[in-house]
């Protein structure tokens, strides 16, 4: 690398500025133009054509926004942070748009114009037929039970399925190229011999359509730009707006032609998936340094482009990004992915098609651009695999270490090995990577979905109450037995069991009908465009029309069970240090006046995390029954099904559902996340904490999260830096999926000082000496809670 | 069977040697520094530790005292330590430990199924164990056979010391482990006695002799304020380190985060503050060190 100036340019320090500032909205149009659409076409077309035909009004008439001085174009509202919302999902009540406008955090400003729209014309049209309502009418009475008593979250009750992620297609072909082949495969249909081929050429019509939509959609933008460039008395500024119009005169018509071609056509994209439906985890470009690598390096050659300009123009997409606030979300859904962050994340680094490792120059430039940003959009990680170099794992550490959580780290062989174990191609699945949080897919060819959080500790608390909830004693699973009538540890982990395949009969029982509704109502023929084999197969990415059709469930809490399993096996089984009766009635009294109980349940019970075999088998248990329980079930699309072992913030949701617990977590309090040990208990370091996770089969599912808290102090220097990196690749090893890195900030340590019993992990290290937090006195305390903010300062 | 005392295993230590190691730290030491931050290392038996904000005010510790030498007042457990024979059987009661043993005794196999877990993070960033303390050499029989139990399984192996040792056990050791840490504080043998309780000399020539020996030794020295930065000691330091042939010294400025521990075992802590080194007097210390013909390494080196 040489030695450019680094840091933002004036253009991109304004344009982030207003990305940052802008304060977020709610915008009616996208509803208004739906709604239209619906009114002319329903009942007069197919779905697909019925969905192809609201995408072209949509693109037709949505308002185009050129920003000044901005290089790529496009906004999916009618400006930055306007976020349009979905009515044929989740129709807002008038009370949703309050909440959404007066809620604390996440908030958006609601117009009375807007509330005014809603009130007039949206809800009256879109009230009782939008997805959300549907599916909770269609779900059984004890789906419904089990979904308000926090057993699992449903993903789909007011987001479209999505979670998918841009191949290399759109770096091939122009949206004119894949209309030829549309035609080619609509000349070939039998309407008369085959029963399938109406329904195809429904699809393949729609999806010709949607391409025409973009087309027009990307001409709106060349004529704004040309109409700006008229009025322009900046000469500079005048041509960067007759670039513009060329740019998108081309794309995404066209292949793109260069480096700058190449950006805004994926924006293009990334605008019509995003449009077209809620999706969740927006839209992702996956391998965006291998896409970029060709253009960047012909660019160069031609003297078109300078790595300063390519390094602008990479600056200026991250902020078409983050001007993209993730649509409000509503109820259950907004207590478990409570942020604007809207999951595009671009993954760098990891090996080419042929297993080469991927690493180029571009990755270098993405490392600088997601450091410079500092934006909470798009997220980032780094894909390591064994060919990587170790440079990039230390520029990627130099941002980690920075402390604001980007970029998180990955191993590419075990991304590749689980891709590979759900039988991928080899080619298919090097070039998969991570989205969303952690989820493994094939990118560009797969529709992985996930379905829902499951809430593994309300099943054992169920479990211990002989099948009832013991928030409302209401009964909802089923009767096993109490933990004295099972008489053995091993009796009582089968009856965990059997209540867990009865909740996940009940969950997957409610996905079934869900996904079909998707099918047959709510197909996505743009998206269907962009995923191979959609094109091919004539059928929608919401029926099964990709390459790959993988359904998740994720697993959460599984550091909390194992304790909790953990406390139950010494103490009630083995030791006999509690009768269940004693047990029992110190849940039930959330432990009330029994702190001296409570404390010695917590110090004397092994917990996850400490690379203790007592308590590491239990979870190694845990996970093969939830794994054997869910995974290679058939979906409606003729996919399977998986795990997944995330949580986004759900834990926190998941907690607020359960009383006390028998590792003596207080009523309420959040459950472990992703497969972090809980809370505050492991207490052997980082490296016992990577030996406990790596003993859970990370191959088997799609992806798991590991989170790693650190002080600055133990990152820093050089030694800090290896050490860090030296620790992510002996993770890898043992094949670990992901890992990310918290850099405790002072704020952190104040929340330390006020709940020690939540930070008993919490080392702070000085030079030569370090101890846990916790041991230091209140002033000694202060003294490192005021360096560390200057630490990360 | 032998058995060593040991204080703490700290797996992921990245300053007390190559690599990511763990450090086994081995009770009792001969010095009694001022300035000392691990006061629980000195006595070479177990002892307890009081927190008394974490106290429930259960009273189990006073019920499991058999000598009757706990009681709980007002602000926690307190400790007769005149009438306690370090059984530890109030750390063991106590739910919320509030109380704690510090000192647990581990057969060489016991240790060696504790350190080697984290073999994998040796093999992958070149590190090994490291024994410090306290002093390690103070346990001589048992750190020699730790030492053969990770040198069979070609673990790297590092001993951190103040040298105050006799020199048959530093020979014998210097023959099983890879490097040495060598801590040299003061060099003047009043100043010595005076603020470590203990003369100079041993250390002295046990450097020159251990070098000599052909074993890697890495010197490092704390610098604490008022007590051993005056230019006289530093001076004496860079002849000691060319006298003996080495180059190079780590400066490990002080740092009072221990403080706090002398309250916890119920002693004085004598000096009352020194404030850590500012990096302006860091700067002068080494300024002087290098003019004197001495390399400085940071602890990145």
């Amino acid at each position: 690398m040489g030695e450019e100036i680094r840091g933002m340019n004036e253009r991109v320090r304004k344009l982030r500025q207003q990305s940052v500032n802008t304060e977020p909205t709610i915008s009616a149009e996208r509803a208004i133009l739906v709604t239209e659409a619906y009114r002319r076409y329903e009942g007069k077309v197919s779905a697909p054509v019925l969905r192809a035909l609201t995408f072209k009004h949509l693109m037709e008439n949505k308002t185009i926004c050129i920003n000044d001085d901005e290089l790529i174009v496009g906004e999916r509202g009618t400006g930055p942070q306007a976020a349009p919302t979905y009515p044929e999902l989740c129709c807002h009540t008038l009370d949703d748009l309050d909440v959404i406008n007066n809620r604390k955090t996440i908030s958006f400003k609601v117009s009375e114009e807007v509330k005014k729209i809603q009130d007039e014309t949206i809800i009256p049209f879109w009230q009782g037929r939008s997805i959300r309502d549907k599916i909770f009418c269609r779900m059984s009475p004890e789906w419904l039970d089990c979904y308000e008593a926090g057993l699992f979250t449903e993903f789909m009750e007011q987001r479209a399925p999505g979670h998918t992620v841009a191949g290399d297609k759109i770096y091939q072909q122009g949206l004119l190229d894949m209309k030829e082949e549309i035609a080619d495969h609509l000349a070939g249909l039998d309407l008369a011999g085959d029963p399938d081929a109406m329904a195809r050429k429904d699809q393949l019509e729609a999806m010709s359509i949607c391409a025409d939509a973009l087309i027009t959609f990307a001409g709106r933008h060349a004529q704004k730009a040309r109409e700006l460039a008229a009025e322009e008395n900046n000469f500079a500024r005048k041509e960067e707006l007759l670039q513009i119009a060329a740019v998108c005169d081309r794309v995404p018509a066209h292949a793109p032609g260069n480096f700058r071609e190449a950006l805004q056509y994926y924006w293009f994209v990334h605008l019509g998936v995003i449009t077209e439906l809620n999706t969740w985890d927006a839209f992702c470009p996956g391998r965006l340094d291998q896409h970029l690598e060709p253009f960047y390096y012909n660019d160069l050659e031609r003297g078109s482009l300078t790595r300063d300009r390519a390094r602008e123009l990479l600056q200026c997409f991250w902020i078409k990004f983050n001007n993209q606030p993730a649509p409000p979300k509503v109820g259950i859904t907004l207590q478990e992915s409570g942020t604007y962050t809207d999951f595009a994340n671009i993954n760098l680094g990891g090996v080419k098609p042929d297993g080469s490792d991927g690493v180029n120059e571009v990755t270098y430039l993405l490392l600088e651009v997601i450091d410079e940003m500092r934006l909470l959009q798009p997220s980032s990680n780094v894909q390591v695999s064994k060919k990587s170099p170790d440079l990039f794992l230390k520029q990627a550490g130099e941002v980690i270490r920075k402390g604001w959580g980007q970029p998180s780290v990955f191993n590419a062989e075990a991304v590749i090995a689980e891709l590979l174990a759900q039988g991928k191609s080899l080619v298919d699945a090097r070039c998969g990577g991570a989205s969303g949080c952690v989820e493994t897919g094939a990118f560009g060819k797969e529709s992985y979905i996930l379905t829902g959080y499951f809430n593994l500790v309300k099943v054992l608390e169920i479990t211990l109450n002989g099948g009832r909830n013991p928030a409302d004693g209401k009964m909802l699973g089923l009767d096993t037995g109490s933990p004295d009538q099972l008489g053995s540890f091993d009796n009582l982990l089968d009856a965990f069991e059997k209540q867990l395949r009865y909740f996940i009969d009940i969950k997957i029982a409610g996905n079934q009908a869900i996904e079909k509704l998707y099918a047959e109502e709510m197909p996505a023929p743009f998206l269907s465009l962009i995923i191979d084999d959609c094109l091919k197969n004539g059928k929608d990415y919401n029926a099964g029309g990709a390459r790959y059709n993988t359904n998740y469930v994720q697993g959460v809490g599984i550091g909390t069970i194992t304790d909790c399993l953990a406390a139950l096996k010494k103490h009630i089984y083995e030791e006999k240090n509690f009768t269940w009766d004693e047990l029992s009635g110190l849940l039930r009294e959330n432990f009330r006046g029994q702190e001296t109980r409570r404390q010695y349940l917590i110090n004397n019970t092994p917990h996850y995390g400490n690379d203790d075999n007592y308590a590491d088998t239990i979870m190694q248990d845990v996970f093969k029954r939830f794994h054997r329980t869910v995974d290679g079930r058939k979906t409606v699309r003729g996919g399977t099904y998986r795990i997944n072992m995330l949580p986004t913030t759900c834990h926190v949701y998941f907690g607020s559902v359960i009383g006390a617990t028998p590792d003596g977590r207080p009523a309420g309090m959040p459950l472990s996340e992703g497969i972090s040990p809980a809370q505050g208990v492991d207490l052997q370091g980082p490296t016992a904490v990577i030996k406990s996770a790596s003993k859970m089969d990370h191959l088997l599912t799609g992806g798991t999260l590991l989170n790693m808290k650190f002080t600055p102090r133990v990152l820093s220097g050089k030694k800090g830096l290896e050490s860090l990196i030296r620790l992510i690749r002996a993770y890898f090893i043992l094949d670990g999926h992901h890992i990310q890195f918290n850099v405790i900030d002072a704020e952190t340590l104040r929340e330390a000082q006020k709940n020690p019993e939540q930070y008993r992990n919490l080392i702070v290290r000085v030079a030569g000496y370090s101890d846990y937090f916790n041991n230091l006195n209140e002033k000694l305390q202060n003294e490192i809670i005021a360096r560390t903010a200057h630490e990360l300062g | 069977m032998i058995k060593g005392l040991i204080f703490n295993i700290q797996r992921y230590s990245l300053h007390d040697g190559p690599g990511i190691r763990t450090t086994v730290f081995l009770k009792g030491c001969p010095l009694d520094c001022w300035w000392c931050q691990n006061p629980e290392s000195i006595s070479p038996d177990p002892d307890i530790m009081r927190q008394p904000d974490r106290c429930l005010g259960c009273r189990s510790c006073v019920e499991a005292c058999p000598e009757g030498a706990v009681r709980v007042g007002e602000t926690g457990p307190v400790l007769d330590r005149s009438l306690c024979v370090r059984c530890l059987q109030c750390a063991r009661a106590c739910p919320a430990e509030a109380l704690e043993a510090v000192g647990k005794e581990y057969t060489v196999e016991e240790l060696f199924q504790e350190a080697m877990k984290d073999r994998f993070i040796f093999d992958n960033s070149g590190g090994g164990i490291t024994f410090s303390g306290g002093e390690p050499l103070m346990q001589p029989d048992f750190l020699e056979r730790a030492l053969k139990a990770f040198q069979k399984e070609a673990v790297h192996t590092v001993i951190d010391t103040s040298g105050y040792a006799p020199w048959p056990i530093i020979e014998q050791m210097a023959a099983l482990a890879d490097m040495f840490l060598y801590d040299l504080k003061l060099i003047n043998d009043l100043e010595s006695r005076r603020y470590t309780g203990i003369s100079s000399r041993l250390a002295l020539d046990n450097l020159q002799c251990l070098v000599g020996h052909g074993a890697p030794v890495r010197v490092r020295m704390p610098v604490i304020p008022g007590i051993n930065d005056h230019h006289s000691n530093i001076d004496a330091v860079a002849e000691t380190l060319i006298e003996c042939g080495l180059e190079e010294l780590e400066l490990i400025p002080y740092h009072n985060y221990g403080t706090a521990k002398y309250a916890r075992l119920d002693l004085e802590y004598l000096p009352g503050t020194i404030e850590a080194p500012t990096a302006e007097k860091l700067g002068q210390v080494k300024t002087r060190l290098e003019t004197r013909g001495i390399k400085i390494l940071s602890e990145d080196d």
